[in-house]
């Protein structure tokens, strides 16, 4: 068995952000995935979602369910990650003030991505945009 | 224990969602990343940040119950994704503190 689903994340919406995390989550949900897997890709892919809203002016998502887990693919055309190992800090964050005032901005957004999947690849060029690739698995 | 026993023991207006079973602990943050990375599934998570994405992030880090503390109330739009989310929501006058204090404290004696 393999779902696809599409996704396209509108920039500078923060009302509608985490509708494609919460469609795909209800999702898994109903083909029975366990709560800590589903828990587990909710959030990984909300915080690629919120990254590109605020970021990225939003951007595109595809996602993969198979029998052995999801694969997330989640593809914008921003500004690009000019230092992949500060943003991967837990606190580094380039999030605007206003941003921050709504609760963003932790600099939390792909540390939580990393601990929560089980392969995370960021592919990034300066002014052309970021792709991150995905993928939790069924343990 | 559900949010409406909790509510009543600690003294909190419950808001929404009284019948949500809590059977993780108790978290206290404002920063949204910060919650989905820590907070336990099933919890109750203390904070003044009341806005619609408090409830997204709640929702995604499957938080139980939100307790809005210091006398912060949610605006109707707020309030409603919870109601339609399944998601507990309370408020304290008291600061977060204070509030996830007194919870912890009913929570493990039950």
């Amino acid at each position: 068995m393999t779902l696809q689903y599409h996704y396209n994340v509108p920039g500078d919406d923060f009302v509608h952000a985490g509708e494609a995390s919460g469609h795909l989550k209800g999702v898994l949900r109903q083909l029975g995935y366990p709560a800590d897997v589903v828990r587990r890709v909710a959030i990984s892919m909300y915080e690629g979602e919120i990254n590109m809203v605020i970021h990225a002016n939003g951007g595109e998502i595809d996602a993969e369910i198979d029998d052995r887990g999801v694969t997330l693919v989640l593809k914008d055309q921003g500004p690009g990650i000019p230092d992949i190992e500060k943003a991967m800090q837990e606190g580094w964050s380039t999030a605007s003030d206003e941003i921050r005032s709504q609760g963003f901005g932790a600099g939390m957004g792909l540390p939580n991505m990393k601990k929560y999947t089980d392969r995370l690849q960021i592919d990034t060029v300066l002014g052309v945009g970021t792709t991150l690739t995905m993928r939790i698995d069924l343990h | 224990m559900t949010a409406t026993e909790l509510c009543r023991a600690c003294g909190f207006t419950l808001l929404a969602g009284g019948d949500r079973e809590l059977r993780g602990g108790v978290y206290c943050c404002d920063l949204l990343s910060m919650v989905m990375g820590r907070a336990p599934a099933d919890g109750v998570w203390f904070t003044v940040m009341a806005n619609q994405n408090t409830v997204v992030a709640a929702l995604m880090a499957d938080v139980a119950c939100v307790v809005l503390t210091e006398g912060i109330r949610p605006d109707e739009a707020m309030l409603a994704r919870a109601a339609a989310e399944n998601i507990a929501m309370a408020a304290a006058d008291c600061p977060s503190y204070e509030a996830a204090r007194r919870a912890d404290e009913v929570l493990r004696a039950k």
